[in-house]
């Protein structure tokens, strides 16, 4: 049929789309990983027009913002999907879902611009006096802070859909039992779902991994230790601030290329192993 | 026992605490953009592309060109990927595929691709705009965004069509319809919803997207003419002009971005209302 | 004659709009067990529901009236509902294992009010193990996950688990309708045991099981209470026409 044709062919090429995406970056990424040493590469040193390329910096800055984002948000999600799928009663818990859907569907830059105009003024004006330093406020907080914002929908509707498939039979076991409320939630829900949480966060994580635009207004984009107060320069950052500039200094191009195949790496990584867990907890419940 | 009474009070008031703070801030992003937009809003803003320069920006204009430009793409991307979904999405369904070995592949391929990075996606696009000899615009724009919609589009079509009930589509093939004809007059008139919905998801996620379309779309003061042309768009015009000291191309970035939130909650209003309403021949 | 443990009094239950449980008053007696029998869907399992509070937590239902244990009113707003849970053990009709070791499951209840000493939960752990009935067979394995048990054996379980928190009463909702014949009489053997020690209430529709285990019965049809009594005088004696349809196999 020659309709059926037409849609393995268009299948087929969106599959080969991701392959050529990987094999493209791979490809560009070889000039500076097969001429420069690992130790070259993980140096701190970034002189392109020296042609040092090393990338510590920039892994160190994007696991930094990262870390703080997952810190901040893991609690607030969990506890905030708690309170929606075992204390909310029905009518709070219509006008809150919305609200998350919102936060999902905020662009990037949005989040961005809220934290260049709100999150940047409240850490350097009170959050770094509170704890004693002084800060320009375009700081590895801020931007951990405006990307726990942009994790805080993923995370909690996929635990808000864990702890609703929590069969009702074992809640009630658990109540029966004169457990409280919160005694039950702990024992029994967040219990039994803890895979599906692991993989929320894997998933949560992708998401602020690969933040660009967001985390480039907030974050400070100077290659340096990272430090809570003080400012970082992620890898996102760092292809998005040189791309212009890419060819016009040798190894280059090359070494921004491997910069994203870094980051494609990473973010195909966590996809597959959330996915694993997931496709595991699906298929504990269909089962059970 | 009083232990165990104040930890559930506890418990009950904290997880409460938290759901404030994530809903606070929820609105807390769109009143400020509403706070900021509102004023710098006017009619000169949205109907005149900017004039005087880049670089002064205060004098005056407007971001046309950004609005104009985000929906160009943004339509357009939307358009390729709904071309190339509907087949996909079509295809993943049970009666066409060879062995279901193939199609969780595909899905399979599909979740990784909807986890990678716009700005990785920028840089691939990149690379084949110098290798085939393109610049950096309206055109490659629109590809890139397709690429980037393509996984949510698939996923969300995919799960509007399985919920058409396998028996809907067996009274077809009993009256002799083909699996071309049943799939396009049955299949999609009972998913339609779903399907407006997936498509109206992924349109509200190109038109918000910066980083993909930074590296390969440009920036231009004017509106393209052509698909060679540069494009501007609402997010690089928010990120370009709040970061210029001149409190006129500020405005502009505020006004743009209270247009963007705009379109982007119409999206999804427009999408909850299909859901209720679009039902005519959906058989419950 | 003793006290009765439960005394119901005019209780009513809405979910809604519909009235499922009509002004019910019966007084159920100590140890022994009283089987609640009626047609599917009739609220007796709401009734059943109903006396360890456990009906409150479906949304949108209404309650009036009282259900004294022991003269004390456990609808009372001052009185902590965990409390008159823990009085209170109830088995469900599908097992509902916790997902946790065999061991654990019994010691969660026991672990939730507050026991800590390893030596003393393990002591609990066996005595009610042993009680259901399933303490041989699981004896060597403690540790593995409950969810390796068939479900006769999940039954037992949970019975123990409701034991360990020693009730006074014990509440059973169709305790064997999901259970093969063998693992059926296990159950009702371990439960006419019980009944030296608790109070046992039980709900069924399968008449055969109340012939064989009843003290005391209550039949309940449509939300109203119909005929009560000890079980020689309602199934050889049944007083009300009703009545006698059912136990006919009439009424079903």
């Amino acid at each position: 049929m020659f309709s059926s044709r037409l849609m393995l062919i268009v299948t087929f090429f969106v599959v080969v789309v991701l392959f050529l995406i990987i094999f493209v970056l791979l490809r560009k990424s070889w000039p500076i990983l097969s001429t420069k040493s690992l130790g070259e590469l993980l140096s701190w040193s970034w002189l392109p027009s020296q042609g040092k390329f090393g990338f510590s910096p920039f892994i160190l800055g994007t696991l930094a913002v990262t870390a703080v984002a997952m810190i901040i948000a893991i609690p607030l999600s969990i506890l905030t999907a708690i309170y929606i799928a075992e204390y909310a009663p029905r009518k709070l818990r219509a006008i809150v879902k919305p609200f998350i859907d919102l936060l999902a569907g905020i662009p990037s830059i949005v989040f961005g611009l809220f934290g260049v105009l709100v999150v940047v003024p409240l850490v350097s004006g009170y959050l770094a006096p509170l704890f004693g330093t002084t800060s320009t406020g375009y700081c590895v907080l801020s931007a951990g802070i405006v990307l726990a914002l942009m994790v805080f929908p993923i995370m909690i509707s996929i635990c808000v859909e864990l702890f609703e498939a929590v069969p009702g039979g074992v809640r009630e076991a658990s109540l029966a039992l004169g457990a409280t409320r919160w005694q039950m939630v702990k024992h029994v829900v967040v219990r039994s779902s803890f895979p599906g949480i692991i993989a929320a966060i894997i998933l949560g994580f992708g998401r602020a991994f690969g933040e660009t635009l967001a985390v480039m207004m907030v974050v400070g984009n100077s290659p340096v230790t990272p430090s809570l107060f003080g400012p970082a320069y992620p890898l996102t950052a760092l292809i998005a601030n040189n791309y212009g500039e890419m060819m016009s200094v040798p190894m280059y191009e090359s070494a921004l290329m491997l910069a994203a195949f870094i980051l494609l790496v990473v973010s195909v990584i966590s996809i597959i192993a959330a996915r694993l867990i997931l496709r595991r907890v699906e298929r504990r419940w269909a089962v059970g | 026992m009083d232990r165990r009474k104040a930890e559930e009070t506890f418990f009950k008031w904290l997880t409460a605490i938290c759901t404030i703070i994530v809903v606070g801030s929820a609105l807390a992003i769109v009143v400020t953009v509403i706070i900021k937009g509102a004023p710098a809003l006017s009619l000169s803003m949205i109907t005149q592309t900017p004039s005087g320069g880049y670089y002064t920006g205060t004098a005056g204009g407007g971001i046309l060109n950004a609005i104009v430009g985000s929906l160009y793409l943004a339509f357009g991307a939307t358009a390729l990927a709904i071309a190339i979904s509907l087949p996909v999405a079509l295809f993943l369904q049970r009666d066409y595929a060879m062995k279901s070995g193939f199609t969780g592949f595909v899905r399979f391929v599909l979740d990784i691709l909807w986890g990678v990075p716009s700005i990785v996606l920028g840089m691939f696009m990149l690379t084949i705009i110098f290798f085939l000899g393109m610049r950096a615009s309206l055109g490659a724009g629109i590809i890139v965004l397709a690429l980037l919609e393509l996984p949510i589009m698939i996923r969300a079509m995919d799960a509007a069509i399985r919920s058409v009930p396998d028996k809907m589509k067996e009274a077809s093939y009993a009256l002799g319809a083909t699996r071309l004809e049943t799939s396009l007059k049955v299949v999609v008139r009972q998913a339609l919803p779903g399907l407006l919905v997936a498509i109206l998801l992924a349109f509200g996620r190109a038109i918000g997207d910066g980083a993909s379309i930074m590296l390969t779309s440009g920036y231009s003061d004017r509106i393209p003419t052509s698909l060679g042309d540069p494009v501007a768009s609402l997010p690089l015009a928010i990120f370009y002009l709040s970061g210029l000291p001149y409190s006129g191309a500020k405005e502009k970035a505020y006004a743009a971005a209270f247009i963007l939130l705009v379109i982007v909650l119409l999206v999804s209003m427009i999408s909850r209302y299909i859901l209720k309403k679009f039902s005519k021949y959906v058989v419950k | 004659m003793l006290k009765p443990h439960i005394s119901v009094q005019k209780l009513n239950v809405w979910y809604g709009r519909h009235h499922a449980v009509k002004d019910v008053s019966v007084d159920i007696p100590r140890k022994q067990i009283t089987v609640i029998i009626g047609p599917s869907g009739c609220g007796k399992t709401t009734l059943f529901r109903s006396l360890n509070r456990l009906v409150e937590l479906t949304e949108g239902v209404k309650i009036s009236g009282k259900v004294l244990v022991d003269d004390v009113n456990i609808y009372n707003p001052k009185i902590d509902v965990t409390e008159v849970r823990k009085k209170m053990g109830m088995i469900a009709q599908t097992p509902n294992p916790l997902p946790m070791s065999i061991y654990d499951n019994v010691a969660y209840g026991p672990k939730i009010h507050g026991a800590k000493d390893g030596k003393k939960l393990d002591g609990i752990v066996r005595r009610h193990l042993q009680a259901a009935g399933l303490w041989n067979e699981v004896k060597n394995r403690l540790l593995d996950p409950a969810s390796k048990l068939s479900s006769g054996q999940q039954q037992r379980l949970c019975l123990a688990r409701a034991l360990a928190v020693e009730p006074e009463i014990v509440l059973g909702d169709e305790p064997t309708s999901a259970l093969d014949p063998v693992s059926s009489q296990r159950i009702e053997k371990v439960l006419t045991n019980l009944k030296k020690n608790y109070t046992v209430v039980v709900v069924t529709h399968i008449l055969r099981q109340a012939m064989r285990i009843a003290d005391y019965v209550i039949f309940f049809y449509m939300g109203e209470l119909i005929e009560h009594g000890p079980s020689r005088e309602v199934f050889k004696h049944p007083r009300r026409a009703k009545t006698r349809a059912y136990l006919k196999g009439v009424i079903s």
